[in-house]
């Protein structure tokens, strides 16, 4: 803890001398992986989750041998829910542990603080939470969702089974509900939806008086069309956001809600009853009915020791990139950046709704998209998925400075923002 | 008259036609088995739809299963029961007769899924089935249903609703049911301007949200009746509309007011910088959380009663939590605020980290009591529950901490301290302990409050965070020493964060009431309630 500074250092001095001794004993025999997660501050309550995940696959995978014979071992850090320390934090991962990879990140405000550190140090990143896209770095693995992969197929969901016509894109502050209502906005207008039909609102973090927005959103609802909230509403402000919409009478079946941020974690804080029928969109839920859902939540429960330890998306987007980053070392037979980058592009592994994700040249991967409406239990039951996979688009087609974009990280082109209409390499978003 | 004949003749026709209803049951089986095979939701709906047309209150029963997703497919031989959850087990019952079927495993059957357009149908046929139900509730529901999903081909059905009906209220529902059904058919004109008048009079959303509907494909003069009636509605909404920020407003108020209370004792009256404010709420709150715990593990009959167990003990955890944190540091540092700040800050740290290491970083579920959910209406205003007691609550808090200050003997105490710390102490008064006890009583104050924002907020280590700047704000706001001064403090900065936020949004507004702060302080540097006399200078 931090109260004491006397002790605060006596214990990081005791820890440096523990971090010292292993790696002078291990250096040969282990490889490092590092996880970049938030372990305190306003994130921790969404991140220390995939900490655990990550040190449960490692665990996993070191009862399996390791890779290419030698044990893996994370190297845990605590950016504390601070941007700037973040890409302190991964500097330290890369610079003195040597880590062969780092998993880590929520916010994308995070993600952007880390970005020139990779891309200076040459590190390899693996963000597994759903983002607002408009970026394709050579050193980072979008194991999550991008708009096109979450945002566009539940919009289409609504407008086709639910007949929605009038939409409220209500979002929380920031980079990611900012860029995907522009965009959700623009595909919307492409459908023929009248600027008028159409409310945004953003809220601070951590809003807990929802009682204004709740009258808005019902007022704007009973303008006679079917009325649909899309909400891009971030983490802590979704539990009072749904008690007001519970206790303000708001029914699924009136006005649904479908939720880009709210998972399985998120509805634990909440009673559910009252929100049966609300929606959200994601690429894996925890009800997913498949042996390899049932036999992941089975060994996790083990390892967590706690039987109602529920599992969420952003998890599997970390099962599925610490797979595919196994198996790219193993093919190249090396854990050096260059060749893993190389290697990487084109592996398929398992995901844990019963297909296979691949990674694509644009370093994004291919997923399902599932709807899901949220039950008494606090779990969410599909009631519409994707066809087939869908790839992740990382410059959006529906905004007009990025439709000419494509990223595709294989030689000879190499180039994160290409530009199809003037054949150049860049000019925006050069991150 | 004629009519009640007809409707005995309907009635009598009814009942006998009931063992014909019965006799039919291996249809309703036949079709009920058909659930078994719908592939989509559109299968499913027409299944409901057809079981629907036979009538009969056992398809009441499956009906109302469907939509709660009770309905369950056995998967060795794709028989259809309603299943309840009980455990890991799923209790099968028959779907029409109700009668138990036996415990099976939930990898055995397989729910009928519903989606939110099933069980929009389904609620509009149930509301079908149950018009001519006998209990007065169920079919003042089933209108007001029938009102809000008009659908053309119910009113024949309507028509006979209303003959039949008796209570008056049930009546007026049924009639405005019908006229909303009408504004969705093909009657004519006449029948429309009055359904557009009758409508008109309800002035509330679900009208204006059908005759705008209406009036988009309307022409002629029931356009224009539709219209005049939009805009009477809309002027009424509006007044409405005004009241109900203004209630919004206060209850802003009264969550700041709650928050900040304990600090008016701690800052405003003591003069110490607590920086751990907002965690003696949290305090509070996880408080709650434990006694929820225990309540529904050893003693459920007293869910209802969990918030008023929880408060006296959150008072006392939140209370000896503040006395130790008085006793341990603050005493030492009284007079150098810097460092109180600083020492404060740190124990909010840690409490923070200790509750997160304890209880998980995630948020935990705090229930709310059935009387603090859901709300009410008062004219167009919708007053939910939790805010309304919340309100309340913060008044009662607000007025026994008044008069603890200014008719007991502590309060006397407290305040002489305040007033002149010296002469209060040569005339006898153990300063220390009165430092003490009033540090206590306000993070006491503190946790109480957290056992009310646990009800409407996330109860997570985070939490107090979100409260301690406006606590401060709302603390130098009001006057720095005077409990008055928070209290109309609160309320008027609730009230203007409220009337700011249809206009301006909620990240906007809430930069403006900063904005209009720091302006205030320039012109008032002690705030609304400026303490005067001697008790300035200590």
């Amino acid at each position: 803890m931090r109260g004491s500074s006397i002790t605060g250092l006596l214990s990081a001095g005791a820890l440096a001398a523990m971090v010292m001794g292993s790696q002078a004993m291990a250096q040969e025999d282990t490889i490092k992986v590092g996880v970049l997660h938030s372990l305190s501050g306003t994130m921790a309550i969404s991140e220390t989750t995939l900490k655990d995940t990550m040190l449960f696959l490692i665990d996993e995978q070191n009862k399996k041998g390791g890779v290419l014979g030698k044990k893996l071992e994370a190297v845990v850090v605590d950016p504390a829910s601070d941007w700037p320390l973040f890409a302190e934090k991964a500097r330290e991962l890369i610079e003195k542990d040597k880590v062969a990879a780092v998993f880590g990140c929520w916010t994308s405000v995070s993600r952007k603080s880390v970005l020139p550190v990779f891309e200076e140090l040459n590190g390899l990143l693996f963000y597994p939470v759903q983002y607002e896209g408009e970026e394709s770095q050579r050193n980072v693995f979008y194991t999550g969702a991008a708009p096109n992969q979450q945002a566009i197929p539940a919009v289409d969901y609504l407008m086709n089974e639910e007949g929605v016509e009038r939409w409220v894109l209500a979002g929380t502050d920031y980079v990611y509900p900012q860029t995907t209502n522009k965009i959700l906005k623009a595909y919307l207008e492409s459908k023929g939806v009248k600027p008028e039909d159409i409310m945004v609102n953003y809220t601070p973090f951590g809003h807990s008086d929802w009682q204004t927005i709740v009258t808005d959103i019902k007022n704007f609802g009973s303008a006679g069309k079917k009325t649909a909230v899309v909400s891009t509403i971030n983490g802590d402000a979704n539990v009072p956001f749904y008690k007001e919409l519970a206790n303000q009478g708001i029914k699924a079946e009136d006005i649904p809600v479908v939720a880009f941020s709210v998972g399985e974690e998120e509805l634990a804080g909440l009673d559910t009853a009252p929100l049966v029928g609300h929606l959200a969109a994601w690429n894996y839920f925890q009800s997913v009915d498949t042996p390899e859902n049932e036999a992941f939540i089975e060994a996790w429960r083990a390892f967590t020791k706690n039987d109602k330890r529920v599992t969420n998306d952003p998890m599997e987007a970390h099962v599925i990139g610490f797979n595919m980053w196994v198996k790219a070392v193993e093919k190249a037979g090396t854990t050096e950046p260059d060749a893993v980058i190389d290697s990487i592009v084109g592996v398929s592994v398992p995901n844990l709704s019963g297909g296979f994700s691949t990674m694509m040249p644009n370093h994004h991967i291919t997923k399902p998209v599932l709807i899901g409406e949220i039950q008494a239990d606090g779990q969410f039951e599909t009631v519409w998925q994707t066809p087939g996979l869908v790839l992740g688009d990382e410059w959006s087609d529906y905004l007009p400075d990025s439709k000419d974009m494509i990223a595709d990280w294989r030689a000879p082109l190499s180039c994160g923002n290409f530009n199809v209409a003037t054949g150049k390499c860049g000019g925006k978003g050069v991150n | 008259m004629i009519l009640l004949r007809v409707l005995g003749l309907a009635l009598f026709f009814a009942f006998a036609a009931g063992p014909t209803v019965r006799a039919d049951e291996a249809e309703l089986r036949a079709i009920v088995a058909e659930f078994a095979e719908a592939k989509n939701f559109r299968e499913t709906e027409a299944v409901a739809r057809r079981l629907a047309g036979t009538g009969g209150p056992a398809v009441e029963r499956v009906l109302a299963a469907l939509s709660q997703g009770d309905l369950y497919v056995r998967k060795t031989d794709g028989q259809v029961f309603i299943g309840k959850e009980a455990g890991q087990a799923i209790d099968l019952s028959d779907p029409l007769t109700g009668a138990a079927r036996g415990k099976f495993g939930k990898t055995d059957v397989a729910k009928v899924k519903v989606n939110n357009g099933l069980r929009r149908a389904l609620r509009d046929l149930l509301g079908a089935l149950t018009l001519s139900s006998g209990d007065e509730a169920a079919r003042l529901a089933a209108a007001r249903t029938m009102f809000r999903n008009p659908d053309a081909s119910a009113i024949p059905a309507l028509d006979a609703a209303i003959a039949a009906e008796q209570v008056e209220e049930v009546k007026m529902a049924l009639r405005e049911a019908r006229a909303a059904a009408v504004l969705r058919s093909d009657m004519p004109e006449t029948d429309k301007l009055a359904a557009v008048g009758l409508v008109g009079a309800r002035g509330d959303r679900d009208a204006l949200s059908l005759l705008t509907a209406f009036a988009m494909g309307a022409s002629g003069a029931s356009k224009e009746a539709a219209t005049a009636a939009i805009a009477g509605v809309d002027s009424r909404l509006a007044l409405w509309s005004a009241a109900q920020d203004v209630w919004y407003g206060v209850s802003l108020g009264s969550v700041l007011l709650l928050a900040a209370i304990g600090l008016a004792i701690t800052f405003g009256v003591m003069g110490v910088i607590n920086m751990a404010h907002g965690e003696m709420v949290m305090l509070g709150a996880y408080t709650t959380f434990v006694v929820q715990n225990v309540v529904r593990t050893s003693f459920p009959g007293l869910f209802e009663w969990s918030l008023a167990i929880a408060l006296p003990l959150a008072f006392l955890v939140a209370g000896c939590a503040g006395l130790i944190i008085e006793r341990g540091i603050i005493r030492f540092l009284y007079g150098r605020t810097l460092e109180t700040l600083l020492a404060t800050w740190g124990v909010s740290l840690i409490l923070q980290q200790a509750v997160r290491t304890i209880f998980g970083p995630t948020n935990q579920e705090v229930g709310n009591p059935s009387w603090m959910s859901g709300g009410f209406e008062l004219g167009q205003m919708s007053i939910t529950w939790n805010r309304f007691w919340i309100v309340v609550f913060a008044l009662a808090v607000f007025a026994i901490l008044l008069y603890v200050m200014k008719y007991t003997r502590w309060g006397l105490q407290m305040r002489a301290v305040t007033a002149n710390r010296r002469m209060a102490a040569s005339m006898g008064i153990r300063t220390p302990w009165i430092d003490a006890l009033t540090f206590a009583l306000g993070s006491a104050i503190a946790g109480v409050a957290g056992v009310a924002l646990s009800q409407i907020d996330n109860v997570s280590p985070n939490l107090g965070q979100g409260y301690i700047i406006d606590s401060f704000i709302v603390v130098v706001f009001g006057g720095v020493g005077n409990l008055w001064g928070t209290l109309v403090g609160a309320m008027s900065l609730g009230i203007v964060n409220k009337l700011l936020e249809p206009y301006a949004g909620a990240v906007l507004g809430k930069i403006l009431v900063l904005a209009l702060i720091i302006l205030f302080i320039q012109k008032r540097p002690r705030g609304l309630f400026a303490p005067k006399g001697r008790a300035v200078e200590v």
